[in-house]
C-alpha cells in the first residue's frame, strides 16, 4: 500500500501496465517530455523511451484515429484527450471506429484502446475546461465507459481498462486529483493523504469494471452517484444526519443495475445526482431504469440534481455545480414526500 | 491617393466550381493534362517531398501503346503482368455477377471498381503477406488479387447463413485479417489515420510490416485526411497513403474536393511528404510506383501519397445514376482508356497472351464466378434467407455480451 492522490494512482496504473506489457503505449499532447498538463504521464518516458510515450499534434482525431489502428495491430494504446471538452475532433473515430469494429468485423479485428479524459468543473475553467459529456458516450453501443472517484479505484479501473479487450472511456473528474472534493469550495480541499480510499494497492490492483461500491449505508434513501458527486453525496449525507446508501456507480457501462435494484428496493427512495446537464443525461437512464425495476418499491417520485442545461460558465461555477446545498433540499424533498402530501 | 494596385469589386461573387460539361454536352477532358509515358523519371528511393516535387503535378506512365517506356518500366516482369491481368479480369466478372444479382434482388447494394481495377490489384501485387490495407469500397482488387475465396465474397454481399460478417455489414464492407484487408467502415476517411496509426505501431513493434492506406478524392476533404498526413509526417511510419482520383465524387467532380487549384499529390507537400500522381489505368505503372512506394516504407524511409489518377466509369453504387449529372460518353472519352485492354494488347504485343488466350480466360474466370455465386445462393440471399440470425446481432458488441443486452436480447425472444 502506498498513499497516493489520484494523479499518482493513475500514473502508477501505466507504469504497472507499462512494466507487465510491452504492448502498451501511451501518447496524446504534452504527455512525453513534459508528462501531462495534470502531470499524470510524468516520469513515463524517462522510464519506458519515445517509442511508447510521446507527444502528439493538438489533433484529436488523429490520436484517436491512430490509436485504433495502433490496437487493430496488437498494440494496447492509452491515449490522453486533455481535457474532455476536446474529445469531440475525435467522437466520430470513437463512435463510427472504435465503438463497431469488433461487431462489424464478427471479431476479425478489434480495438482494445483507452481513451484518457479529464472531466468535470470546479476549477474555474469556463464552458472548455469542465464538461461531462459521458452520456456522449453511454449511448454508444460498443463503449465502456467508467468514472472513478478515489485514487484506489482510478489506479485499479484503469489498468482493468487497459486490460479490457473493449474501447474504454475513462473519465477523471479532475476536481478529485488532489482531494476528494464534497463541494464546499469555500472551504479548504481536505487531502487524499488523510483519506482511507487514498491508500492505493501495490501493483498489479484491478478494479472490475460494471461493479459498483457502496460508500455509505442505510434504510433512508439511495443516492445514485459516480466521480466528484460521490464525495459532495456523502456530504450531504453527513450534513442531513440521515441513514443512505451512497452508490458510487463507478461504471456507466457496464452498469452494475443489480446493485442500484437492491439498494432502492431496500430503501424505497431515489436521488441521483450528476455534474452532467440533466437533460438526456445519464440520470435519465438511471431513473427510468429504477422505475423500471423498482416501481412497485418506490415511496416518492425520483429527483436528479445536476447542471443545468447550459454551459458551464466561469463566474458563475458554483450556481451550475450541483453542491451540497442542493443535493440535500432533493433529498429532504424525497425524504419527505408522501402521497397524502402531494394530493 | 488610393496605392491599390487592383481595384475592388462592387460586389464580391462566390466561386463555385463547376465541371466544364453536363447531360447533353460533349465530354470535354482538356483540362487533364496528360505527359507522354516514359518521360517521368525515377527518383531514388531516399528522396525528400522537394525533391520530386514536380512528380506530383506530372503523371507517371509506362505504356505506351503496346510498349513498356522510360525509368519505371523494368519494375514489372511480365510474369507479374499476366498475374494482374487474370486478377483484373477476375474482378470485372466478379463485378458484372454481383450487378447481376443485385438487379435479381438476392441482395440489397452493390459498388463495382470498373475501369479501376488495376490500381488495388497492382498494390496488392507489390505488397508482401503480412501487410495490411485500409481500403474503400472499392478495391476488391486486394482481395481477388491474392485468390481470396470468391464464395466468402459473395456470402457477404448476399448476407445469408455463410457470411463470415454475419450480416451485420452493408455489402462490399468485407473484412479479412488473414489477407491483409482491414474492416471496411462505411464511413469515408476515418480509415486513412488508421492506416497511419498500424504503420506507427508496426514501427514502435520493430517490425517489417506496413500499411496501405486508402481514400477517394473526394474523401480527401475530409479532416481525418489532415490528421492521417500530419500523423504521417510527424511520426513517419511505414505507410503507403493511397489517393484515387476517379473525376467523381458520387454527383461532384473532382473539382468540388478541391481539385481545381492543385493536384490531390500536391497537397503532401505541406505536410513534407514524397508523393506522385500516377496512370492508375496503367497496370505497369501501378505496379512500378507502389513497389517503389512499398520499398521506401520498408527503408524505415517513410510515407509515401500517391494519387492515381482514373475514372469512375461505373454509377457511384447500384443506387446512383450518373446520367443526371454527367455525359453518358464521358468515361468513353477518359484519355487514359481502360485498364484491362492496356495490359492486354502489351501482353499480346509482348507474345505473352493472345486474343484467344484472354476470351478463354474471360470464359474461365466468368465460370468461377458463376459457380462461385450459385454455391453461395445455396447458403442463402438476401430476399430469399436464410440469413444470420437475429442472436447475431447481438453478439460481439462487446467481447463479453454485458447484462443490459442480455436483456434486451431476452426481450426480442431471441
Amino acid at each position: 500500500m502506498a498513499r497516493m492522490n489520484m494523479i499518482e494512482a493513475i500514473r502508477d496504473a501505466m507504469d504497472t501496465a507499462m512494466g507487465v506489457d510491452k504492448r502498451v503505449v501511451v501518447f496524446g499532447e504534452d504527455v512525453g517530455y513534459y508528462g501531462g498538463v495534470f502531470r499524470c504521464t510524468q516520469g513515463l518516458q524517462k522510464k519506458y523511451g519515445k517509442s511508447r510515450v510521446f507527444d502528439t499534434p493538438i489533433n484529436e482525431s488523429g490520436i484517436i484515429g491512430v490509436a485504433i489502428g495502433m490496437a487493430a495491430y496488437g498494440l494496447r494504446p492509452v491515449a490522453e484527450i486533455q481535457f474532455a471538452d476536446y474529445v469531440y475532433p475525435g467522437y466520430d473515430q470513437i463512435v463510427s471506429e472504435a465503438a463497431r469494429l469488433r461487431h462489424r468485423s464478427a471479431g476479425d479485428f478489434s480495438a482494445p484502446l483507452v481513451v484518457r479524459m479529464p472531466c468535470g468543473g470546479g476549477i474555474h475553467g469556463g464552458q472548455t475546461h469542465s464538461q461531462s459529456p459521458e452520456a456522449l458516450f453511454t449511448h454508444v453501443a460498443g463503449l465502456k465507459t467508467v468514472i472513478p472517484s478515489n485514487p484506489s479505484d482510478a489506479k485499479g479501473m484503469l489498468i482493468a481498462a487497459i486490460e479490457d479487450d473493449d474501447p474504454v472511456i475513462y473519465f477523471e473528474p479532475k476536481r478529485l486529483y488532489n482531494g476528494p472534493f464534497d463541494g464546499h469550495h469555500d472551504q479548504p480541499l481536505t487531502s487524499w493523504r488523510n483519506h482511507p480510499l487514498g491508500e492505493v494497492p501495490d501493483g498489479h490492483h484491478r478494479v472490475a469494471l460494471g461493479e459498483a461500491a457502496l460508500r455509505s449505508e442505510g434504510d433512508d434513501i439511495t443516492l445514485l452517484v459516480y466521480g466528484t458527486l460521490v464525495h459532495v453525496a456523502l456530504a450531504a449525507v453527513r450534513e442531513l444526519g440521515i441513514a443512505a446508501d451512497v452508490l458510487d456507480l463507478r461504471s456507466l457501462i457496464p452498469l452494475d443495475l443489480e446493485a442500484i435494484v437492491r439498494s432502492v428496493k431496500k430503501t424505497g427512495r431515489c436521488v441521483i445526482a450528476h455534474e452532467a446537464t440533466l437533460t438526456s443525461g445519464f440520470g435519465a437512464e438511471l431513473s427510468a431504469l429504477v422505475q423500471e425495476h423498482c416501481f412497485w418499491h418506490l415511496e416518492a417520485p425520483i429527483e436528479r440534481v445536476t447542471g443545468w442545461d447550459t454551459p458551464y460558465p466561469h463566474a458563475q461555477e458554483w450556481y451550475y455545480f450541483p453542491g451540497p446545498e442542493r443535493l440535500k433540499k432533493a433529498i429532504r424533498h424525497v425524504l419527505d414526500a408522501t402521497p397524502a402530501k402531494q394530493s | 491617393m488610393d496605392r491599390r494596385r487592383i481595384k475592388p469589386v462592387e460586389a464580391l461573387s462566390l466561386h463555385v466550381p463547376e465541371p466544364l460539361v453536363r447531360p447533353g454536352d460533349k465530354p470535354d477532358f482538356s483540362h487533364v493534362d496528360i505527359p507522354e509515358p516514359g518521360k517521368a523519371r525515377r527518383p531514388p528511393e531516399n528522396c525528400t517531398a522537394m525533391d520530386i516535387r514536380d512528380l506530383a503535378r506530372g503523371v507517371v506512365r509506362v505504356l505506351d501503346g503496346n510498349r513498356a517506356v522510360g525509368e519505371w518500366a523494368q519494375d514489372t516482369d511480365l510474369d507479374t503482368c499476366v498475374k494482374g491481368l487474370r486478377a483484373m479480369i477476375k474482378v470485372r466478372a466478379y463485378d458484372e455477377r454481383m450487378l447481376l444479382a443485385q438487379r435479381q434482388g438476392k441482395t440489397s447494394f452493390y459498388m463495382q471498381c470498373k475501369g479501376e481495377e488495376a490500381i488495388a490489384v497492382g498494390q496488392r501485387l507489390a505488397l508482401q503477406p503480412g501487410d495490411m490495407c485500409f481500403p474503400t469500397y472499392r478495391q476488391q482488387g486486394l482481395l481477388i488479387a491474392q485468390d481470396y475465396p470468391l464464395l466468402e465474397m459473395i456470402c457477404q454481399i448476399f448476407s445469408n447463413s455463410h457470411d463470415t460478417l454475419r450480416g451485420r455489414q452493408l455489402p462490399v464492407l468485407y473484412s479479412s485479417k488473414e489477407y491483409g484487408f482491414f474492416s471496411l467502415s462505411g464511413n469515408l476517411g476515418t480509415q486513412f489515420v488508421q492506416a497511419v496509426g498500424w504503420a506507427m505501431a508496426s514501427a514502435i513493434e520493430g517490425n517489417d510490416r506496413i500499411a496501405s492506406g486508402w481514400i477517394g478524392e473526394g474523401s480527401t476533404a475530409e479532416s481525418d485526411f489532415h490528421s492521417a498526413l500530419v500523423f504521417a509526417s510527424v511520426y513517419k511510419p511505414p505507410v503507403i497513403l493511397n489517393v484515387v482520383n476517379n473525376q467523381w465524387a458520387i454527383s461532384s467532380f473532382q473539382g468540388v474536393s478541391g481539385g481545381e487549384s492543385i493536384t490531390f499529390a500536391e497537397r503532401a507537400h505541406g505536410y513534407g511528404i514524397p508523393s506522385l500522381r500516377v496512370d492508375g489505368n496503367d497496370f505497369l505503372a501501378v505496379y512500378a510506383v507502389s513497389r517503389w512506394a512499398e520499398q521506401r516504407a520498408r527503408a524505415n524511409l517513410g510515407p509515401t501519397l500517391i494519387e492515381w489518377l482514373t475514372y469512375r466509369v461505373g454509377p457511384h453504387s447500384t443506387s446512383d445514376d450518373p446520367s443526371q449529372y454527367r455525359p453518358k460518353e464521358e468515361s468513353e472519352a477518359w484519355p487514359l482508356g481502360h485498364p484491362i485492354e492496356r495490359l492486354k494488347n502489351y501482353l499480346i504485343a509482348q507474345g505473352r497472351w493472345s486474343e484467344e488466350q484472354h476470351e478463354q480466360t474471360v470464359a474461365e474466370l466468368q465460370q468461377e464466378v458463376l459457380d462461385a455465386t450459385r454455391k453461395a445462393e445455396t447458403y442463402g440471399t438476401l430476399d430469399d434467407g436464410p440469413m444470420p440470425s437475429a442472436t447475431d446481432m447481438f453478439e460481439g458488441v462487446y467481447k463479453e455480451m454485458p447484462d443490459h443486452l442480455k436483456r434486451q436480447r431476452q426481450k426480442l425472444g431471441v
